[in-house]
């Protein structure tokens, strides 16, 4: 029996022994709500009150159990574990029945038990949090114990192949050490993003102020989901779409004027990835900036100005704040992209601002680290987690900048 | 005269305005006219691509069940067919005939899968790979209505193989349900009881405020880092199989509950706060005003959020990547403990594999994909314009 086997033993086994229990107490209320007593909270709630009382401890058996069994302390054969949460779980039950009596105040207790429950799913968002943190902090620090911090951050090589025969215990005399030099990973993710910032910026915000501005309600009602469906379509099909159809396109148009390109060259997943975050730019633009005021413009208009001329000096510098939180979300989510430059863009690390060389990303990177053959403690897997760490840093500040900037452009139309 | 000049000047200034005008409303109109030209020609190019995997060769030939074909399945049809029959059809005679021992003996003449080279060589496409003997062999059995190309329902009932016209995407589809289903059971209740905590229940403090930068921050993290933390906790922490569906839908519920949980407090948001008063007003608890009452009122909204995070789940690959779902798995996943893949690790597999065959295999792949996330997105439209009201 494996960890999976006894965990699903007993998602089913409670199940169908809560829904008994449930029915067992409600009925036990309702026979005593015939036989005329006045009970405090309705039948259902003794009902719930049950369930409780089956599920909680078997539920706390099992956690306490497991705990032990992850952090190694002690390992408690599968079906002991399944008789024991058992043998509590209805111990717990014959309890809780006891309890049911009219007077009894089965809904304060049931409801108490509820809203603890909400409480702890809303934990669940912060464990995640401290979990993404953790696994990332955990890892790179076993990376750095073999890396230097300062060579990975400031390092132009990388070249991790040898860490591989070190990862596999083979001899490394006479082999060059593993280089792990992060610049020119985050110098082509720049790059990359900058190109799809390039694509994404001007169209996004012309089609939201279109929209916006001079469409019709029925047009723009038309036209947003029409863009939205460019949100829609998964990564993986776009970097398909970008190695099958794009790349040789760019390759070709590249030598009509004589220039050379790979054909893993970074402008590819660049223009796609523009193109998937059009409508991210522009539906967010187009909310703050229906969120101006129409009184701004009608001052400007009275003055004798032009639409366009109140566009642009009215109506986008109010929404320039929510406009910039824009960009930098969108720039946070063309950093972590990972599809479309994993199937599109090249896997050499390529210090250039030749946008027709191939380069590789850091989400690149991780893909290629933890999707091989190796060992997992080798420095190489563990340099996917230290690139996961800077990744999860740039995200971070970018998120963080980006709400500081709206809530001061908040504070000013409040 | 001077003031006529002055005129003329205003004149040609207000008309340069008045283009400047124009321009930039075309450029609006351009953008848009970009974005969506860009989306025509992408369908139209996945389109084309994918269309004619869902149509495959398929050869009639004298089927013979001998004894010997039962050991050795190259028996069971004529010696110079061999080029042109599938291997992966082939292969499965020894197991028919098995199940079937009543056929030893027989002869039947069939509709039997062809060759992946034969496939593409008839399709017309460059890089079919089929030996120019082959392809006068195959010239003559069309000629002789002995080849022709019919649908492939294989695609859908079969898994992924190495040879290109016996791939097809079940075992995927289903990888995909489970993954679904699992990411579906963990998010939802959770997503929608940690919305009804913070929106009905939590008072403004700091624990509070500390949920909601939370998931404003883990609703912009990228995905891939939703995958090493299902590497480092679910599989080397917690010791949960790799590449099973069960690895799959924690990671990616853990991804989708940000989005579920935005969706359902905004769902929560528009019922309006007389309708708590009227049931605080009878005497209703809070936990009941919220369970019957307001939760009832904001559930079109709540589903519209949990399919759009669900699709937007279906569609998600990265985080899969890592933990270990893109391996070669032909064979249906029985339960969320064995190795199984989804349709997005599929697609990604095959646009890796070499054989033109596989393009047009990734193609259809993403038909199949696009047309179930599109459907459940225009659910998700449906849904909230019925459910459209105001108080």
């Amino acid at each position: 029996m494996t960890t999976a086997d006894i965990f699903f033993w007993f998602a089913a086994g409670l199940l169908p022994l809560a829904a008994m229990a449930y029915i067992i107490s409600r009925n036990r209320a309702v026979a005593a709500e015939k036989l005329g007593a006045r009970l405090h909270s309705r039948p259902g709630y003794y009902g719930m009150h049950g369930v409780i009382g089956l599920a909680l401890p078997a539920m706390a058996v099992g956690l306490i159990f497991s705990i032990s069994h992850i952090i190694g302390l002690i390992s408690v054969p599968g079906p002991m574990l399944l008789a024991t949460a058992f043998a509590v779980g209805v111990g717990g039950f014959a309890i809780a029945l006891k309890q049911i009596k009219p007077e009894f105040r089965a809904r304060q207790r049931v409801e108490k038990m509820m809203s603890l429950m909400l409480l702890l799913s809303a934990t669940i968002s912060v464990l995640t949090t401290i979990g993404i943190v953790l696994s990332v902090i955990f890892e790179s620090v076993r990376f750095f114990q073999v890396i230097s911090f300062w060579d990975f951050v400031t390092g132009t090589t990388w070249q991790p192949d040898t860490a591989f025969l070190i990862g596999a215990g083979r001899d490394t005399a006479g082999v060059a050490p593993p280089e792990f030099g992060s610049v020119p990973i985050f110098a082509g993710t720049f790059m990359i993003t900058a190109i799809a910032m390039f694509v994404a910026v001007p169209i996004g915000l012309f089609a939201a102020i279109y929209m916006s501005e001079y469409a019709s309600d029925a047009m723009r009602n038309r036209l947003k989901p029409m863009l939205e469906i460019l949100a829609g379509i998964p990564t993986v099909v776009y970097g398909f779409f970008a190695a099958i159809t794009v790349s040789p396109l760019i390759v070709k148009a590249a030598e009509a004027v004589g220039l050379q390109a790979d054909f893993t060259n970074a402008l590819t997943p660049g223009l796609i990835m523009g193109i998937m975050i059009i409508p991210f730019m522009s539906s967010l633009s187009d909310d703050v900036i229906r969120a101006v005021p129409q009184s701004l413009r009608d001052g400007s208009l009275a003055l004798g100005t032009t639409k366009a001329e109140t566009i642009r000096h009215i109506v986008l510098p109010a929404a320039m704040p929510g406009i910039v939180s824009a960009f930098l979300l969108a720039v946070s989510r063309a950093v972590g992209e990972t599809m479309i430059v994993v199937m599109a863009a090249g896997l050499r690390p390529n210090l250039t601002l030749n946008p027709l060389e191939g380069m590789t990303t850091v989400t690149v990177k991780i893909v290629e680290a933890l999707t091989g053959d190796q060992e997992f403690d080798s420095a190489f897997t563990l340099s996917a987690f230290a690139l996961g760490l800077v990744l999860l840093i740039i995200t971070l500040a970018l998120n963080i900048v980006s709400s500081i900037v709206v809530r001061k452009f908040k504070q000013r139309y409040e | 005269m001077n003031k006529m000049q002055l005129t003329d000047i205003q004149i040609s200034r207000k008309r340069k305005r008045e283009r400047a005008d124009k321009r930039f409303r075309l450029y609006g109109l351009g953008a848009l006219v970009l974005a969506l030209a860009f989306l025509l020609f992408f369908f139209v190019d996945i389109i084309s691509k994918g269309l004619p995997a869902f149509e495959q060769a398929e050869v009639l030939v004298e089927v013979e069940y001998s004894q010997a074909a039962a050991s050795n399945y190259n028996k069971a049809i004529p010696r110079e067919y061999k080029s042109v029959v599938s291997r992966a059809w082939l292969r499965t005679i020894p197991l028919t005939l098995q199940n079937n021992p009543e056929l030893i003996g027989q002869k039947q003449k069939i509709w039997v899968l062809a060759d992946g080279r034969v496939d593409q060589y008839l399709k017309g496409n460059e890089g079919h790979r089929l030996k120019e003997k082959d392809q006068r062999f195959a010239d003559e059995l069309k000629q002789n209505g002995l080849l022709r190309l019919g649908f492939n329902s294989g695609f859908f009932t079969t898994g992924d193989s190495k040879l290109p016209e016996n791939a097809g995407i079940l075992a995927a589809a289903v990888g995909s349900v489970l993954v679904l289903i699992l990411t579906m059971l963990l998010a939802v209740p959770v997503g929608v009881m940690t919305a009804i905590y913070l929106e009905e229940f939590a008072t403004d403090n700091r624990f509070t405020r500390l949920i909601e930068v939370n998931i404003n921050n883990l609703a912009a993290i990228p995905s891939i880092l939703y995958g090493l933390l299902g590497l480092a906790i679910f599989i080397n922490f917690m010791g949960v199989p790799r590449s099973s569906a069960l690895v799959g839908g924690l990671t990616l519920a853990l991804m989708t509950l940000p989005v579920i949980i935005i969706a359902t407090r905004a769902a929560l948001r528009a019922v309006p706060e007389t309708i708590r008063e009227a049931a605080y007003g009878l005497g209703a608890s809070r936990l009941q005003t919220v369970l019957h009452h307001v939760l009832p009122l904001a559930m079109p909204g709540i589903l519209t959020g949990s399919i759009i995070g669900l699709a937007q789940a279906m569609g998600e690959t990265a985080p899969l990547l890592i933990v270990g779902m893109m391996a070669y798995i032909p064979d249906t996943a029985e339960s969320i403990m064995q190795a199984t893949t989804v349709l997005p690790a599929q697609i990604y597999t095959w646009s890796g594999e070499s054989l033109r065959a596989f393009e047009e295999r990734t193609a259809a792949g993403i038909m199949v994909l696009l047309t179930v996330l599109l459907s459940l997105n225009a659910l998700a439209v449906l849904l909230r314009r019925r459910s459209e009201r105001t108080w």
